[in-house]
């Protein structure tokens, strides 16, 4: 099991300071603590472990530090702000593990994009020295970029020249989407190793801000407090958020709300979420009082954990089998409840983190098929979940229910904008629309009526048909269906965020198992050895 | 300012006058060179005649060309060494292939970074200087400074050259960009750490010309085996220039040791009449020394070893053959590394990631030659003291070293016996202080100050007591 717990107070790679209103998180790697041995992480370079650090501490300044009001992303190194993805790390893993640690730092970088967004926390990366590929996508994922003009310092991506592989975090795409930089400037910058510096890196639109060394601290402090000051204030006190771990036996990983049992020889790995159970707080300072214990926050941190390791512990799970437990009535009451005080701080942010765990959800690079049976519980946020999936199979009896809950309509979005019933619906936007205004309670059949199931099995042939078509998924080959699913899941217009998993899944994906980047010969694996790479030229 | 002027202002073998975009971006460039020079070049002796060597052609005795001259008026050439015309490429990957007349667009970026890093190193240490005509020790002395002071402007000249007439607008761009960073400035420094610090005395410079210009030297002997052909023959040109660097600084350290040694063999204490005692000078080689060998870069650098595959940078005396294998594939350097356990371990690494440690070696054994000179003398005067060199693992801030302790002998020590044993082996503020205390301006001919010998010749067959610089 991976222990994604991380703690400020036993972090190895960062310093995080509240000093009032406004937090600093220093990037200070240790070279000596890679996730996994066998690799250096010099200049700042991170790797998986850097990364969880400062997931949580992002996760920690939205929970547990409400006063913070602006964030100073800076380094506790003088000679480099941070070299990007530690490249040795990068050369010496598999492509499966690659991925992933792109996609949770993408998650962990659009995190930080939506603590600024949705809880008013405004970011603003202090690049003090060298900043270079993933360093300076962390840089792209805070709201200014203030860079020391030196004469030596530069922001670069230097993947496609020195690595022939793509800035896997979201780079390319937030150069020219978010910051809007010019596609042929983008184009220069992108293939220059070097970067650029001060006032040039000013007038392309690479940073915001270029201070003399001399001033540069003054100079970043003053803005974060700008920052902070004009951002309305939240709490004084957040709560505390206790580590997240399932009682792990043999292949089944339990926790308070959700159980996730993986069968290694089938390929696939159940998981089971349940819904409140006991009182659940009904406002605000309930929730305050409440703490991590709120079904509504403890469950997805659990849910979010389950998907986490599956990603990295169980790579060749195929099939996520979704079963939702207990009262729609339970949950849906727990939903109205965050609705009606969602000005709330904390209500915000619980509802915020739901969002992110449905996201990850949607980009699970594994199949999802959600099994509605008689113990189900499809209402709300779970009737989400049963959305999110790539199939849908209900049991047609009148046990089973469907309830559309009060977050469906807009307060769960994914990752391209659309709630999950307008993504469903692209064809009816007005039924979508309707289901979510009218938030119905539906039995088997009305639900199949909906289009909220694809296949309505008759008990007697539900254990055939729900066997054989997880058998049949399997089966098919891993790298075509994660393909296709990304393609057929989010249908509609593409927005940043979508895009930067779109690329990362197609064009990352594709590039780091060509020749000419990890083959023998290749860019990535020849990168520090003694012979330069070669190329197969063919264009693709 | 017209062609022509330029044309006879500048002595040069690379066609000038028919380079019109070279001669075009020099007129922009030479005005704001004058300015620099002006401002933060040598201090204050800019109207006074000095017996300087200015280079006006690569042919024999072209390079030696001695005449009274006030500095602004030096004739700051360029210059190129001659060469077959159909040079081979001699090492790395494209091994035996016809070496560049032009700069590959491949490497443009890699090699500008060579170029501007050198080039900043030349007008950083100029700047480093300034001050020092104000406490020179002798007219002999006076003169080697302003000498090299000229020599380091030129070579300036020689980078610049090549970024104006290879690179474009973004080699004008950083030909000005170092005119522009300045030694120890907090906001625009100069690139490499060491090409900042303080040179405050002469025991300083002395120091800084034994080691820091030899480092030079090395860098320049790395470039000058460069496939990128106008780089190659440049710096061929600048080492027999940078050779009389090395000799003033390795001539000035001896002469003081020298001194130094002659007073305590006639029963005095160099501290009661102005000279300086051998425990300081061994603490300013041990600063300068590991500050100098700090510019190789890291000892296991995939940046040295593209360098190298490409053939931008080759070996000291490559082109000697003296290398078994050009290519350098089919071996391993030795790096001793310091483990978190508080031991040294080997590691092999592949030759091609070492070349920075294997420029470094030659580099030392360069230093050792120097160091043994200084203690024959010492030797023959009957005193029993040694210089040292310290250990290449000691006082480091770059490379595998970086970040440990060692000792001068190079034992591992941990950070609290460093805190307590450091003064020992590096320049307090009181050897500073001390040291500055002995610099008294002597400008009679043929005098000299107290802490140093005079020199065995003069310069150019004049005599020792020469007027090197005519304040009139």
């Amino acid at each position: 099991m991976t222990d994604f717990n991380r703690h400020p107070s036993s972090y190895h790679h960062w310093q995080l300071q509240i000093d009032g209103d406004v937090a600093h998180l220093r990037m200070n790697v240790d070279p000596a603590f890679p996730f996994k041995p066998g690799y250096e992480l010099k200049l700042n370079s991170y790797d998986l472990g850097v990364d969880m650090e400062l997931a949580d501490a992002v996760q920690r300044l939205r929970f547990e530090h409400p006063e913070v009001k602006a964030l100073v992303v800076g380094s506790g190194q003088e000679r480099a702000f941070c070299a990007g993805a530690n490249i040795w790390m990068l050369a010496e893993s598999t492509h499966p593990f690659k991925v992933n640690f792109c996609k949770f730092t993408n998650e962990t970088r659009l995190s930080l994009e939506d603590l600024s967004k949705h809880s008013g926390v405004k970011s603003l990366c202090a690049v003090n020295a060298a900043c270079a590929g993933g360093g300076y996508e962390l840089a792209l994922a805070c709201d200014e970029i203030h860079l020391v003009d030196d004469s030596n310092s530069a922001v670069s991506l230097p993947e496609v020249p020195l690595l022939a592989v793509l800035p896997g975090t979201g780079g390319l795409t937030r150069l020219v989407d978010k910051r809007k930089v010019r596609r042929d400037r983008a184009d220069v910058f992108c293939t220059m190793a070097e970067g650029m510096r001060g006032k040039k890196a000013v007038a392309w639109g690479l940073v915001d801000a270029a201070w003399k060394k001399s001033q540069f601290a003054d100079k970043v402090n003053a803005r974060a407090k700008e920052l902070a000051a004009q951002a309305p204030a939240k709490a004084d006190k957040g709560i505390v958020l206790d580590p997240i771990r399932a009682k792990v036996d043999g292949a089944t990983y339990t926790y308070e709300y959700v159980t996730c049992v993986v069968d290694a020889g089938a390929r696939t790995a159940t998981i089971t979420i349940h819904a409140p159970h006991g009182p659940q707080p009904k406002d605000g300072p309930g929730y305050e009082q409440a703490g991590c214990k709120a079904w509504a926050l403890k469950c997805w941190r659990e849910l979010d954990d389950a998907l986490l390791q599956l990603r990295f512990d169980h790579e060749e799970v195929g099939l996520i089998v979704l079963q939702t437990r207990g009262d729609r009535a339970a949950i849906l009451q727990v939903e109205k409840d965050l609705l009606a005080h969602r000005s709330h701080w904390l209500v915000n942010e619980i509802l915020r983190h739901m969002a992110r765990v449905l996201r990850r959800f949607d980009l699970m690079a594994r199949s999802t098929y959600a099994l509605v049976d008689g113990d189900a519980c499809m209402a709300g946020a779970f009737l989400e979940l049963t959305l999110a999936s790539d199939r849908v199979y209900m049991l047609d009896d009148d046990k089973v229910h469907a309830a559309v809950g009060p977050l469906s309509a807009g307060l769960l979005p994914m990752s391209h904008g659309l709630t999950r019933l307008q993504n469903r619906f692209l064809a009816q936007p007005e039924h979508a629309a309707k289901l979510a205004t009218d938030q119905p309670a539906l039995t088997a059949a009305e639900a199949d009526e909906q289009g909220l199931c694809t296949y309505l099995l008759d008990p007697v042939d539900w254990e055939d048909d729900v066997r054989i078509a997880l058998e049949e998924r399997v089966s098919m080959s891993p790298d075509a269906l994660t393909g296709m699913e990304a393609s057929l899941r989010f249908g509609g217009a593409e927005n940043c965020d979508s895009k930067i998993f779109g690329r990362l899944s197609a064009w990352q994906n594709w590039i780091f198992t060509r020749p000419n980047a990890t083959g023998d010969e290749g860019a990535l694996t020849r990168y520090g050895a003694p012979e330069s790479a070669k190329f197969d030229w063919r264009r693709t | 300012m017209s062609t022509v002027d330029l044309e006879a202002k500048i002595p040069n073998n690379v066609g000038l006058r028919d380079n019109k975009r070279l001669t075009m971006a020099l007129e922009k460039w030479q005005p704001k060179f004058l300015d620099w020079w002006q401002n933060v070049g040598p201090s204050d002796f800019n109207q006074n005649e000095i017996y300087l060597r200015t280079a006006v052609g690569v042919g024999q005795g072209g390079w030696a060309h001695y005449d009274y001259v006030k500095m602004p008026d030096y004739r700051w050439g360029i210059f190129l060494a001659d060469g077959p015309a159909d040079r081979k490429i001699h090492f790395g990957d494209m091994i035996g292939e016809s070496a560049w007349a032009e700069v590959p667009g491949e490497f443009r970026n890699r090699l500008r970074r060579l170029i501007v890093t050198q080039g900043d190193t030349e007008p950083a240490s100029v700047e480093q200087q300034r001050l020092l005509g104000h406490c020179c020790p002798s007219l002999y002395d006076l003169r080697s400074l302003f000498q090299v002071n000229v020599e380091e402007g030129r070579h300036l000249w020689a980078m610049v050259y090549l970024l104006h007439t290879y690179f474009g607008g973004d080699g004008r761009d950083e030909a000005d960009a170092m005119l522009e960073r300045h030694s120890g400035d907090q906001d625009n420094p100069r690139i490499l750490q060491a090409f900042n610090y303080p040179v405050t005395n002469w025991l300083d410079f002395f120091c800084f010309t034994a080691f820091m210009d030899r480092d030079g030297k090395y860098q320049l002997s790395s470039l000058a085996e460069s496939s990128f052909d106008p780089l190659a023959r440049t710096t061929q040109f600048m080492l027999a220039e940078e050779a009389y660097h090395l000799q003033t600084g390795e001539n000035g350290v001896g002469r003081i040791v020298k001194r130094t040694g002659e007073l305590m063999m006639q029963g005095q204490d160099p501290r009661k009449v102005g000279a300086i005692p051998l425990d300081v000078i061994q603490r300013y080689v041990n600063f300068w020394f590991t500050g100098s060998i700090d510019l190789f870069g890291g000892e296991d650098s995939t940046n040295a070893a593209e360098s190298f595959a490409n053939g931008l940078k080759g070996r000291y005396r490559e082109s000697d053959g003296i290398y078994k294998d050009p290519k350098a594939l089919n071996a391993n350097y030795v790096l001793e590394v310091p483990t978190e356990d508080g031991k040294i371990s080997k590691q092999e690494i592949p030759l091609r990631r070492a070349m920075n440690a294997v420029l470094l070696d030659a580099y030392i054994a360069d230093c050792k030659r120097i160091v043994e000179r200084w203690n024959r003398d010492l030797e023959k005067l009957g005193v029993k003291e040694r210089i040292s060199l310290p250990d290449k693992k000691f006082h480091r801030y770059q490379g595998v070293y970086a970040g440990f302790r060692f000792t001068p002998t190079g034992e591992l020590i941990d950070e609290a016996t460093w805190t307590k044993r450091h003064t020992e082996w590096l320049p307090t503020q009181a050897d500073r202080d001390y040291v500055n205390s002995c610099m008294v301006k002597v400008t009679e001919p043929g005098k000299f100050a107290n802490y140093i010998a005079p020199p065995q010749h003069g310069v150019n067959e004049k005599a020792v007591e020469f007027e090197y610089v005519r304040f009139h």
